[in-house]
Formats: structure tokens, C-alpha cells, sequence
């Protein structure tokens, strides 16, 4: 169904939820990782520098305690740990500077020093760039020596970047693999949580296509709460729709009571009155009359069926139907009917079943009208064959004919013939219409079919095809 | 045959008994549901003719209960109903068969026949004459040294022939039995039938006679 | 070992020279001597020179070496360098450890490449900013221990020894360690005194690194001074002076020697003389190359370093030079072995208030005057 269901879909698709649901997951996925590698990144930079902070911290400390006051002058012994300690993580470059009453003591004279407060004696830490490189430092000041005026010196130790840099870059390449990784996680998840939040309602479209023509009952699906109110509506349609489709089976129902009772009424006392007539200008009057009344009859008749061919083709039921049988029987049904006029109906069905999904009664009246047709149009004495067989060329495809030995269409109009009120140009004698032909197209389209009209050869009847596919 | 005809519609009711009675075939008429089974009680049927809108009830759940009930008389249901959505379904019930309004009184004999041929036939359909005897509802003619199966219109035209051997049918008449109001025949198409029917008859004692002018009439041995 | 470049040495320019002050590439530094060899491939019609090359084409085109290591080792590497790039003249320049290092950090000079023994001052070159950055597959095959920032890369492992003479230990056990060597001085004052040999490390650069090593690796290592210094150890400012002086008798033991040279000397024709490695420690001092900053001919010095650092996959060529490989084999194999570490701890001993305390205390042990 669904196929046939999307070439005559009269719902033009805007966007889909899903896809929406999809992307803004993983709008917010992305801007998760995104946050997430820059939280990373940050962390990582500050840990990374608290680090290198405290190793610096350590070190200038060690320099600090090493400090001596002898002989009236501040003196170091500057530990071996204090700088190795530096390179133990990495191979930075490292500067110290060791600065007592403004006279730098040892180290590297020009290295920038910060002032610390003497008030506030914690390190201070400074990043600034020294002979070609990015470096950190960290200024220590301790007083030396004992007595009212302890000499003010300044520890300062730097180190360049590079290690620190490099445990960032790791923890950076690290985050990003992570952001990345999550962003795939998150992608793959985002599109099953699209899947799974969209699945009520896969599962009540389920519901309803696979529901019958005339089920029209109200959804009973447990459905979530945000969809109740779909649903609601969607019940509430249906139950609109199905007072509509009753009346206008009802209607239809009703009009044809209405038209074909008075009609039988009329042609069954016309019958009994022409057999009681003896002189011939009035049975002939008579016959024509009853001839009026067949002919309003039948097309009364096919346009009640065609309405209802027509309110059933919308939705059609999908029932498995024994094609075969359906034939037979139906064939049986009209037999009386051709005997009238000494024609034989004769079938020709394959020795295995024929399956398809369909909707019986819509089958079966379209083979009722071809046939009709047929038998109107066959002259006495003359065979119709109904023949059921594979489609040549297309797997999956079975061939309905029925073919006459009737005057068939003279090659002229085949096309015009199964539009509706069309009738074959020169059948104008014979009461009837194109419209049965009409029902029968579009029964085998309603199946995803089609009707094949041909002529047996010119002059030698008509062949009529519903071919449908099978199951 | 005897048909029992359940139609509340009085005018068409009586129509359809009139036109049946004419063909020699006795009609009781029951307009409704109630009625008809208190004729089913009173009489046997060969043959029920149910229309299915009546005012006290609905025809197929009369139908449904007859068959529950096991009554095997055949109904022919008359509906005016469209075909599309009530033809399974009377079948499914168990109608023998349908016929929808308006109808060809021909049609409904044949359905009638089919229907009660389906159903085993009934001795009440032979009619012998001269050696030969005439199945109606098997269709069939047995001449004594064979059994010959007719074609619809030669069984219907040896029917009237038979039910009234040495009456004259004029071709009109007989026409009228053969023909639809929808076929337009001229009168000698009748020959044609009539040479057949002879030749079937070939080697028995039953003829049809050519009465100049007036039409044909069956005769015995000479 | 010089003799063996004997044959080309005789094209080679001879041009050991002192270069005064004003001279050459406009360095200010004292050099000890100078040698230019031309490239092998260089056109016929140049003609040989003597002394400092005059042609400036020539030298302008040469990689300039400033190095620690005299001829006698250096050389056979440079003509092994040539062989495999003839189109490469080297001028080498030889200077103190000192001298090199007021040459790049303090005047500027320019030089492709910088070898010396002195780890401390190399590494100080490198954490100074005076030296660049290079990676190849060659160095970065040296075990971790034997470079430094890219900068600094080690070519040979030599470890400080313990040397003495045969006869002067006659009758009595060779010391093992560093407490056994107290000990046996201790015990035997009348036989070593005036007879044992160190590095005067207020003069040597090495001597120094070494003292300041031990220093920092053993206790026993200011005892050991206290007893030599009360022994009136003879103080010296070169390995070999104090190879030769064991040699002739003259000293029964030298302290810290370098063991290249040592073995070399022994290899020579110094019978008698036996070399002994400590089992507490041995420290072994790399020595380095480096391409200072301003190098000119950076492709011939990235030519030179990847052949100094893979000089292990020529042991021909390794024993004629004397210069022991990095080898970490040699290291794993002997647990007491300790390569000096490359890094920051090395800046530790230039500090100049952190070198005046230790010499004091140096002095005060050794001198004792």
C-alpha cells in the first residue's frame, strides 16, 4: 500500500520532526563538547601552571632557606635541588636571581623581578618574556639576618613554558579526542532517542494503515501524553468520517431502493401487460418503453456502483483474495444470464491458486461489468472466455480477460472507451455504457493495476484485461 | 413450481405474481416477514423470492435464520441494493442466488432453474409426450434411444411447445419467450431455433408442424 | 694516533696558530691553536696555506669548530667527517672550556659548532639562548640521559678513574672505593705523601665538574680531600700531566682522571700504569656538542652533529680518536657508572657565590696552607 500510498500522497512532506529532533540534539551535543574541550583546555592550562607554579614556588623557597648572613652580608649556598628540581619534568631553560638591598647577589642580573610587598610575603608569579622565550617566574622575598633592620631579599626563579605547554597540548589532544568521541556518541545516540521519540507515532500510523477501508473505529493505541491531543483529534475525524461515509452509503443504499423498485415495479407490469396484447403496433410500443426502462435501469445501476467503486477506492481493503475462485464464482453467477442469449461463459484457470491483496467486492464487480458488457455485446450463440494467467514479461502480475466474439471496437477508440459515460461508437443499439469499462480501470488501479482494452482482430470482439498484481 | 414471494412493495409484488402466474406458476405473496413464516408453516414452497427491505425487518437475518433453522427451500434474493457492497454477503448468508431490480422475467426463470438444477432437480419438471420427455430443469431431452442436453433456447421454446402439444404458437409468442425486449430479432430468427429443435426431435415421434400462417404447433405420431 | 692521518696531513693546511686578539672572525677570545682542512673536493688550483687560512672564500665556507678536544683525538673524526662529506672544509679551532665559553656567551663569536668537555658550561650555553635547536633521526636515537632540549647533544661517555702506578702499590690492596682509598691513605701517609695527583679545580674546568659531582654524590668525598690535602697532594691542570707523572713514577695515584686519555696513554706505552674504576660510583662526564645560535653554516654542523652522535656505528674510527661512544650498554653493564646529568642541576656549580663557597671549602681542605 505504502508505495501506491506515496505516489498519490496528497501530503506535501515539510521538514520532518525528526530530522529536526536529530539536529537540534546534536546542536546541543556539539555545543556540549565544544564547552567541554574548552573546559578541559582551561583546566588543563591552570593545572598545568599550578603545577610549574609550585615547583617554581619550591624552588625559590629552597634558594630562600639557603640564605645565610655572615660577615655582615647576605650570602647563599645555592642547593643543587633548587634549579635540578626544575628539570626533572621537562627540559625548560631556568633563570634565577637572587637580589639583596636592590644588588642583584648572583644569578642572572637582568631578569625582570617583580616587587613583592614586604607586607604581603607571598610569592608573586609573573609570566613575561626573557631572552627569547615565554617564561614564569616567581619572586620570593625573606628577610636575612637578625637585629632591627633584616636585609630584604629577593628569590626569583623562572622557567620557560615549553613542558607545561606540552602537558597542555596532551591534555588538549586528549579533550579533543574526547569532545570528538563524545560528539560520535552523542550523534549515534541522538539518532536512536530521534528514532525511539518518534516511535509512538510509527507505531499509530502502524495502527491506522494497516486498518481496513470501513474501520473506522476510534484509535485505542496507548499513546504519549503529547500525542493525545493528535489522537483525540484523529478520533474524532474518524468518527466525522464515519457518519459521512454512512450516509453516503446510505444515501446510495437509499437512492438505489428509490430508483429500481419503482423500475421493476413499472417493467414487471409492462411485461404482464405485453403479454396480454395482441395487436403489434402496441407490443412494439411496449417493448420500446420496456427497452427505456432497462436502459434507465442499467445506467442507473452502473452509477450506483460507481459511486460506490468510487468511495471504496480510496481506501482499499487489503484482504488476501483467491482470485481464481472469485472468478469461477462469478462466472457461475452470470451463466444464467449469458444462457439467455445461448452464450457460454468459459473459464480457463490456472491449476494453482492465484493469490492477491485486494479488496474482493470491488474485484468482483469489475468482472461483473466487463462481463456484462460482453454479454451485451456478444451476439447469440457465441462463447466468452475468461482466462486467468501470468503476465508475460512481468513477474509478479496476473492478466483477467475476458475476451467475445462480439463486433468488438472497429480499431477506433480504445482509448475514450473506459472514460466515463463513453460508449463504443457503434454499440449505440445495445443498452448500456462505457461506465462499466470506467469501473473496471479504476478497480485495477485502485489494486496498482491497469485495464487493457484490444480487439481479438478487427471485426472477431473485443478483449477486456484487468491486469493486477499479485501476491 | 410453488414460490413463495416475500415483498412488502404491494404493486410490484403483484406484478411479479401476475407475470409468473401467467407462465403457470403459483405465487403466494407475503409482504412481510412475519407473513411469510406463517405461509412457510402452512405450505411447502419450491422457491422463495425475498426482497430484503421489509418494513418489520431486515431480509438477510430472515434468510440467516432459515438457514439456521435448516430449511433447505432455495431463495432467490431481489434486491435493490447496490451490487458492490451486498452481493457477498447474500451469498455468504445463504441465498442461492441474487437478482437485482428491475428484472427480465427470463432471467429469473433461469436463475430459478440453475438454481433449483444445483439444488437435484424435481420429478415436477418432466413432461413426456409421444415417447419423448423434457427435462426443464436439467435441460435435457430424452428421446428413449438418447439423452439430448439443450441449449437454453431450445429448451425454452421445446417448454412451451411441450406444455401445450398440438397448440399453435404464433412466431410473436414464441418470440417473446426466446428473445429480450433488448434484442431486436426479426421473426424469422425463430426458424432457426425451430430447425434445430427438429433436428433434435429427428427419429421420434414428436414433430413440430408448420401451420401456415398461424405459426407451429407440437404433434403426436402420425 | 695522529700519525695514522700522517698522508694528509700533509696536504692538509697545517695552521696551528695562536690567534691574537683582532684576528680572525673578529673573535676577542684567546684560542689555543687553529687548523683548517679544506675540502677533499675542493678545486685543485687552490693553493695550500699555511698558517690561518688567508683565502676568505675558503674560510668563509668552512664549519668553523670551536673545541675542547685537541687533534690528537679530534682529528682522525675530522677527516672520518670529510670522507663521507669531501665537499665540507672544517676549520677547528681549539680553546679552553673557559675560553669557549666567554668566546659564545660573552663575545659573540661565530662558530658552527661548539665540542666541549665542560657539560656545565654547555648547558649553560643552551638554557642561556645561545644555542639552536636541531632533531634528526641521529639524535633522537641517543638515549635520553645524552641530550638536552634538542640543544645539547653528548658523544662520548668518559668516565673519571682512579689511576696509579703498579709499583708504587707493591705489597699492599688496590682500593676499591672511595672509603677504602681514605682508609689506605690514612694508613700508609709515608708512602703516598707528596705522591698523589688531582685536578687543581680552581684552574680546571673538568676538575671542577668532577669535584663538584663527587661532592654532591658521596660524603666521603670532603675526606678524601682533608686526607689528600694532608698527604700535600700535587695539584694539576691537565689529565694528561698527571698520566705522564704516574708514568714516570713521579706520583703512586691520580684522582679523577680522565679515563679516555688514560686509557689512550696505557694503550701508548706507559707499562705499570693501572687504571681503576670505583665500585661506589664512577662519575662519567659527556662530552657535547652544540650548534651555537649563530652558526652560518647550519647544514654542515647538522652534518657534524648527526656524525658525532653516531659515532658508535664506527668502532675503527671510535679507537682511533680515543673518544669512548655514548654507549648505554657500557652504562647498564656497570651499575656504578653515573653519566653526569645534563640540566639545570649543572648551573647549579656556575653560580658564582655557590663556586667562591666551594672552592673555599675546597681550598681549605686541599691546601691547608
Amino acid at each position: 500500500m505504502s508505495g501506491r500510498r506515496n505516489e498519490t500522497s496528497a501530503t506535501t512532506a515539510r521538514g520532518s520532526i525528526r530530522r529536526q529532533l536529530f539536529v537540534q540534539l546534536l546542536a546541543v551535543a556539539a555545543i556540549l563538547s565544544l564547552a567541554f574541550f574548552l573546559i578541559v583546555r582551561e583546566v588543563a592550562g591552570r593545572v598545568a601552571e599550578a603545577t610549574q607554579d609550585d615547583i617554581l614556588a619550591a624552588s625559590a623557597t629552597s634558594i630562600a632557606d639557603s640564605l645565610r648572613f655572615e660577615g655582615g652580608e647576605v650570602t647563599l649556598d645555592l642547593p643543587y635541588s633548587a634549579l635540578s628540581m626544575l628539570g626533572t619534568i621537562n627540559e625548560d631553560r631556568v633563570f634565577y636571581r637572587i637580589v639583596a638591598d636592590g644588588r642583584t647577589l648572583t644569578g642572572y642580573d637582568d631578569l625582570p623581578q617583580a616587587r613583592p610587598s614586604a607586607t604581603a610575603p607571598r610569592p608573586q608569579f609573573a609570566t613575561f618574556d626573557y631572552r627569547g622565550d615565554r617564561v614564569r617566574a616567581v619572586t620570593l622575598l625573606r628577610p636575612v639576618g637578625s637585629g632591627s633592620t633584616p636585609v630584604q631579599v629577593a628569590v626569583s626563579v623562572a622557567q620557560t613554558r615549553l613542558g607545561m605547554a606540552a602537558i597542555s597540548a596532551r591534555i588538549t589532544s586528549i579533550a579533543t579526542a574526547i569532545g570528538v568521541g563524545f560528539f560520535v556518541v552523542a550523534t549515534a545516540l541522538s539518532l536512536l532517542a530521534a528514532r525511539s521519540a518518534l516511535s509512538p507515532l510509527a507505531r499509530m500510523t502502524l495502527s491506522v494503515t494497516r486498518r481496513g477501508p470501513a474501520d473506522l473505529r476510534p484509535l485505542r493505541t496507548a499513546a504519549p501524553r503529547e500525542l493525545v491531543p493528535f489522537v483525540d483529534a484523529l478520533n474524532g475525524f474518524m468518527a466525522r468520517l464515519r457518519t459521512a461515509l454512512g450516509q453516503s452509503e446510505d444515501f446510495i443504499t437509499e437512492a438505489a431502493h428509490r430508483v429500481r423498485t419503482p423500475l421493476a415495479t413499472l417493467r414487471a407490469q409492462a411485461e404482464v401487460t405485453y403479454r396480454k396484447l395482441e395487436r403489434p403496433e402496441h407490443r412494439q410500443a411496449l417493448r420500446e418503453m420496456i427497452r427505456a426502462i432497462d436502459e434507465s435501469a442499467r445506467s442507473a445501476g452502473q452509477m450506483l456502483d460507481h459511486a460506490m467503486v468510487t468511495l471504496r477506492t480510496d481506501s482499499v481493503a487489503h484482504e488476501t483474495v483467491r482470485l481464481d475462485e472469485l472468478v469461477r464464482e462469478t462466472c457461475d453467477r452470470f451463466a444464467p444470464t449469458a444462457g439467455l442469449k445461448d452464450i457460454e461463459i468459459v473459464t480457463e484457470l490456472p491449476p494453482a491458486p492465484v493469490v492477491l491483496a485486494g479488496d474482493r467486492i470491488l474485484l468482483q464487480n469489475a468482472l461483473h461489468n466487463v462481463l456484462d458488457n460482453a454479454v451485451k455485446y456478444s451476439p447469440a450463440d457465441s462463447t466468452i472466455t475468461v482466462r486467468l494467467s501470468a503476465e508475460p514479461g512481468a513477474p509478479r502480475r496476473v492478466r483477467l480477460s475476458v475476451a467475445d466474439q462480439g463486433r468488438g471496437f472497429d480499431g477506433r477508440d480504445l482509448k475514450q472507451l473506459t472514460r466515463r459515460f463513453s460508449r463504443g461508437s457503434n454499440v449505440g443499439d445495445i443498452v448500456g455504457s462505457g461506465l462499466g469499462l470506467t469501473i473496471a480501470d479504476e478497480v485495477a488501479r485502485a489494486h496498482g493495476g491497469h485495464l487493457d482494452i484490444s480487439e481479438n482482430s478487427p471485426g472477431a470482439g473485443a478483449c477486456i484485461a484487468l491486469v493486477l498484481p499479485s501476491a | 413450481m410453488r414460490f413463495l414471494l416475500i415483498e412488502d412493495n404491494e404493486r410490484l409484488a403483484s406484478a411479479i405474481a401476475e407475470r409468473l402466474r401467467l407462465d403457470g406458476h403459483a405465487v403466494d405473496h407475503a409482504t412481510t416477514l412475519s407473513a411469510a413464516r406463517e405461509c412457510l408453516d402452512a405450505a411447502a414452497f419450491d422457491l422463495i423470492l425475498l426482497d430484503i427491505m421489509l418494513p418489520d425487518g431486515d431480509g438477510r437475518q430472515f434468510l440467516a435464520g432459515q438457514r439456521r433453522a435448516r430449511n433447505a427451500i432455495p431463495v432467490i434474493v431481489i434486491t435493490a441494493r447496490s451490487a458492490v457492497s451486498d452481493r457477498v454477503s447474500l451469498l455468504d448468508l445463504g441465498a442461492d442466488d441474487y437478482i437485482t431490480k428491475p428484472f427480465e422475467f427470463s432471467e429469473l426463470e433461469a436463475r430459478c432453474r440453475a438454481v433449483l438444477r444445483r439444488r437435484g432437480g424435481s420429478a415436477a419438471n418432466q413432461t413426456s409426450f409421444a415417447g419423448v420427455t423434457l427435462d426443464a430443469t436439467r435441460g435435457s431431452l430424452n428421446t428413449g434411444r438418447r439423452i439430448e442436453t439443450l441449449r437454453n433456447r431450445e429448451l425454452r421454446l421445446l417448454e412451451v411447445l411441450f406444455n401445450a402439444p398440438g397448440q399453435v404458437f404464433s412466431k410473436a409468442q414464441l418470440m417473446d419467450r426466446l428473445f429480450s425486449f433488448s434484442e431486436d430479432v426479426s421473426e424469422n430468427a425463430i426458424e432457426v431455433y425451430i430447425a434445430r429443435l427438429r433436428k433434435r426431435l429427428g427419429g421420434t415421434d414428436a414433430r413440430i408442424e408448420t401451420v401456415r400462417g398461424l405459426g407451429y404447433r407440437l404433434v403426436g405420431p402420425r | 694516533m695522529h700519525r695514522a692521518c700522517l698522508a694528509i696531513c700533509l696536504n692538509a693546511v697545517l695552521a696551528v696558530a695562536c690567534v691574537l686578539a683582532g684576528t680572525g672572525a673578529g673573535a676577542a677570545f684567546e684560542a689555543e691553536a687553529r687548523k683548517f682542512y679544506p675540502a677533499p673536493n675542493a678545486p685543485p688550483g687552490a693553493p695550500a696555506q699555511t698558517g690561518a687560512p688567508a683565502a676568505p672564500d675558503a674560510a668563509g665556507r668552512a664549519l668553523r669548530i670551536i673545541s675542547t678536544a685537541d687533534l690528537d683525538a679530534f682529528e682522525p673524526i675530522i677527516l672520518g667527517f670529510q670522507a663521507e662529506n669531501p665537499d665540507i672544509a672544517v676549520d677547528y679551532t681549539i680553546a679552553s672550556t673557559s675560553q669557549l665559553m666567554r668566546a659564545i656567551h660573552d663575545e659573540g663569536a661565530v662558530f658552527d659548532l661548539a665540542i666541549s668537555s665542560a657539560m656545565d658550561l654547555q648547558t649553560k650555553l643552551a638554557n642561556d639562548g645561545f644555542a639552536q635547536a636541531y632533531r634528526s633521526g641521529a639524535t633522537d636515537a641517543l638515549p635520553q640521559w645524552a641530550r638536552w632540549r634538542n640543544q645539547v647533544f653528548a658523544f662520548t661517555q668518559e668516565p673519571a678513574v682512579l689511576i696509579l702506578s703498579e709499583s708504587a702499590f707493591a705489597g699492599i690492596a688496590i682500593p676499591r672505593n672511595r672509603e677504602e682509598l681514605i682508609a689506605l691513605l690514612r694508613d700508609n701517609p709515608a708512602r703516598f705523601r707528596g705522591r698523589i695527583g688531582t685536578y687543581d679545580v680552581r684552574v680546571s674546568g673538568f676538575g671542577y665538574l668532577m669535584a663538584t659531582q663527587d661532592s654532591r654524590n658521596a660524603e666521603a668525598y670532603w675526606r678524601l680531600m682533608e686526607v689528600m690535602g694532608r698527604l700535600e697532594a700535587r695539584l694539576y691542570c691537565c689529565s694528561g700531566d698527571m698520566i705522564r707523572d704516574v708514568a714516570d713514577g713521579r706520583l703512586a695515584l691520580a684522582y679523577n682522571v680522565l679515563g679516555s686519555y688514560a686509557s689512550a696513554r696505557i694503550a701508548e706505552n706507559a707499562p705499570g700504569v693501572r687504571i681503576v674504576q670505583l665500585n661506589d660510583f664512577v662519575n662519567v662526564m659527556l662530552r657535547t656538542v652544540t650548534i651555537p645560535a649563530g652558526a652560518r653554516h647550519v647544514d654542515s654542523a647538522h652534518k657534524m652533529v648527526d656524525f658525532l652522535v653516531t659515532l658508535g656505528q664506527r668502532p675503527e674510527l671510535a679507537a682511533r680518536s680515543g673518544l669512548p661512544p655514548i654507549d648505554d650498554r657500557v652504562l647498564r653493564a656497570n651499575n656504578a657508572m653515573r653519566p653526569i646529568r645534563l640540566g639545570p642541576g649543572l648551573l647549579v656549580y656556575l653560580d658564582s657565590q655557590k663556586r667562591r663557597n666551594f672552592l673555599r671549602s675546597w681550598t681549605s681542605s686541599l691546601v691547608q696552607e
